[in-house]
């Protein structure tokens, strides 16, 4: 397991580094672009892009999960809130072999999601939707917890924002010099017309690169971005050592044709599925998409058979998808762990959804009081706290 | 001059790379005595549950005595038990008795329904999957150290270091995640 992170961040950092020379590449350009060639504007160029990244990653190093976590809506809840989803991350949170569980948080969202942030293992935070609560049985949830946390232990959510930011920061200066040249560019010309063979040629190439980097660092994010979701199911596919518990919780996610509340594009890397917009359906083949097409994780997750190894993974990847696999070679030597049954779960959706919305409530402060003559159950928000004396129902003290 | 500066480096280097391997072993061995004292956090969760069902198992199963009282026997075993060895087989043999009253509680649509008995029944499903994944950290933190223990350059100082045990159940089938079915 310690050598698949150790691959794998080997792999993340060429990526990091490909973004970094791209971001480089956009700053000459714009240097070359304003200053017509000079080297030192070049130089100035390259200098301002890198500047422009560090402010944005100073910020984001600020308190970047709480703001993530408020941006999603999401309430942190205690054990009697929801003592099974405490009890599962708790489970995987051994599996996994972290230090310590995660905050736990719940979204009051009908879209069934899940999501991972904290960039340090210690202060990592996952939060799962009521959606998702009222639509899995117990192995699912599992299954979705394992892959929340395997985000968390191959320190995806560090990686990401990392790379996020590096986009980011390109995209913001293509922005800065497609526009520099829409609105500046014809009195830029008339001034340096006497030179103006040679720094044509410039211009069109500083063009050229403009428009080509964002899209090219996109690839790149998208491509990291799909292969840590592949990583992730393979080690919750490992850590529950039930494969098929992931595998159906996927198919359900596919299934759900909800659109979600935040639709935020920064969160949406993070989760499990790629939230929908209003209109749109989930489409299994997208390629242009932070996260690989769900048809093809189930196959691969369902052909693993009966052992859970990063082998067994890789060789299920392989049948499905061709090429060298998704995980280093070195990591491939762990001992292959038998897969278990699983249990009958005899809770209904309806049920688990109630239990879900009540664990949100609990977790915003509301008051839950059972009316002892009638046996209405109130919930109590907290504004109101202490001043609802009687039944709703019956009139009675409360 | 140089020769002495360029031996006394090396030296300073040897030492710092052998205080590393050391420490690295000594924090292997922290994080193998962890990982087994997790499965005992679990067991001990899971011999505290066991009276609470019980109780309130009674009120509905009071023709079940034998198989309640043999999940008390067996989880008293288990309390008692002297040495690993022992250890191991009390817990199996409660494993087993818990089975088998879960079995019998699917006959009591009354006990299903009762939330008490429901919150003990996650509560206890949980567990026992706490038990097999601390069994399964145990190993591999186990197998991690072990593996450092033996090979270049930890081996220098295996001396002072005792290999740990794996986690060995005879039964095939639980060497997987153990799991209740209800």
């Amino acid at each position: 397991m310690w050598d698949q992170i150790r691959s794998n961040r080997r792999r993340s950092i060429f990526v990091v580094t490909g973004l970094g020379v791209l971001l480089a590449v956009m700053g000459v350009a714009l240097g070359m672009l304003f200053g017509g060639g000079d080297p030192a504007a070049v130089f100035i160029g390259g200098a301002i892009a890198l500047a422009v990244w560090l402010v944005m990653w100073m910020v984001s190093l600020s308190n970047g999960d709480d703001i993530m976590l408020s941006i999603a809506g999401a309430r942190e809840i205690e054990k009697k809130d929801h003592p099974q989803l405490v009890n599962i991350v708790e489970e995987m949170t051994i599996a996994s072999q972290l230090g310590k569980p995660p905050r736990i948080f719940i979204v009051d969202d009908p879209a069934p999601n899940a999501f991972a942030v904290g960039r340090k293992q210690d202060k990592a935070a996952v939060a799962v939707t009521t959606g998702l609560l009222g639509m899995m049985n117990r192995d699912e949830l599992q299954g979705v917890v394992a892959h929340e946390l395997a985000h968390i232990k191959n320190r995806d959510v560090a990686l990401m924002t990392t790379a996020g930011i590096m986009l980011g920061a390109i995209v913001l200066l293509a922005e800065i010099g497609g526009r520099a040249l829409w609105y500046g560019g014809a009195a830029r010309r008339s001034r340096s017309s006497s030179n103006n063979n040679n720094n044509a040629w410039v211009v069109v190439i500083a063009i050229v690169v403009i428009v080509l980097t964002p899209i090219l660092a996109q690839l790149m994010y998208f491509a990291l971005s799909r292969r840590r979701e592949y990583l992730a199911d393979a080690s919750g596919a490992l850590f529950t050592r039930y494969p098929e518990g992931l595998a159906s919780a996927l198919e359900k996610l596919g299934g759900g044709q909800v659109a979600q509340a935040d639709k935020s594009k920064v969160t949406a890397p993070m989760y499990i599925v790629r939230p929908l917009a209003d209109d749109e359906k989930r489409q299994l083949s997208a390629s242009f998409s932070t996260h690989p097409p769900l048809d093809r994780r189930i196959r691969i997750l369902r052909k693993m058979g009966g052992n859970a190894s990063y082998d067994s993974y890789n060789t299920a990847f392989k049948s499905v998808q061709g090429g060298a696999g998704v995980i280093g070679a070195r990591s491939l030597t762990g001992e292959a762990v038998a897969t278990v049954k699983p249990e009958p779960d005899s809770s209904t959706p309806r049920q688990r959804t109630r239990v879900a919305s009540d664990a949100f409530l609990s977790a915003s402060g509301y008051e839950r009081r059972e009316c002892s003559a009638c046996g209405a159950i109130h919930k109590i928000p907290p504004e109101l706290r202490g001043r609802l004396k009687n039944c709703t129902r019956c009139k009675a003290p409360l | 001059m140089t020769g002495l500066w360029i031996a006394l480096g090396v030296l300073v280097l040897l030492i710092f790379m052998a205080i590393g391997v050391y420490n690295g072993l000594v924090r292997a061995r922290n994080e193998t005595k962890n990982a087994w004292s997790q499965i005992d956090v679990q067991l001990k969760r899971r011999h505290d549950l066991i009276p609470n069902l019980v109780e309130t198992a009674k009120g509905y199963m009071s023709h079940e005595r034998e198989t309640l009282e043999a999940v008390i026997q067996a989880r008293n075993m288990a309390l008692n038990a002297n040495g690993p060895k022992e250890a191991g087989a009390a817990e199996a043999a409660l494993g087993t008795a818990l089975n088998g009253f879960f079995g019998l509680a699917e006959n009591y649509p009354d006990l299903k329904a009762n939330q008490n008995f429901l919150s003990l029944q996650e509560e206890l499903t949980s567990t026992e999957n706490k038990i097999g994944f601390a069994r399964q950290a145990y190993n591999d933190a186990g197998t991690a150290y072990n593996n450092k223990r033996e090979t270049f350059p930890g081996m220098m100082f295996a001396g002072g270091f005792e290999a740990a045990d794996m986690f060995e159940i005879e039964n095939a089938a639980e060497r997987a995640v153990p799991k209740v079915s209800f």
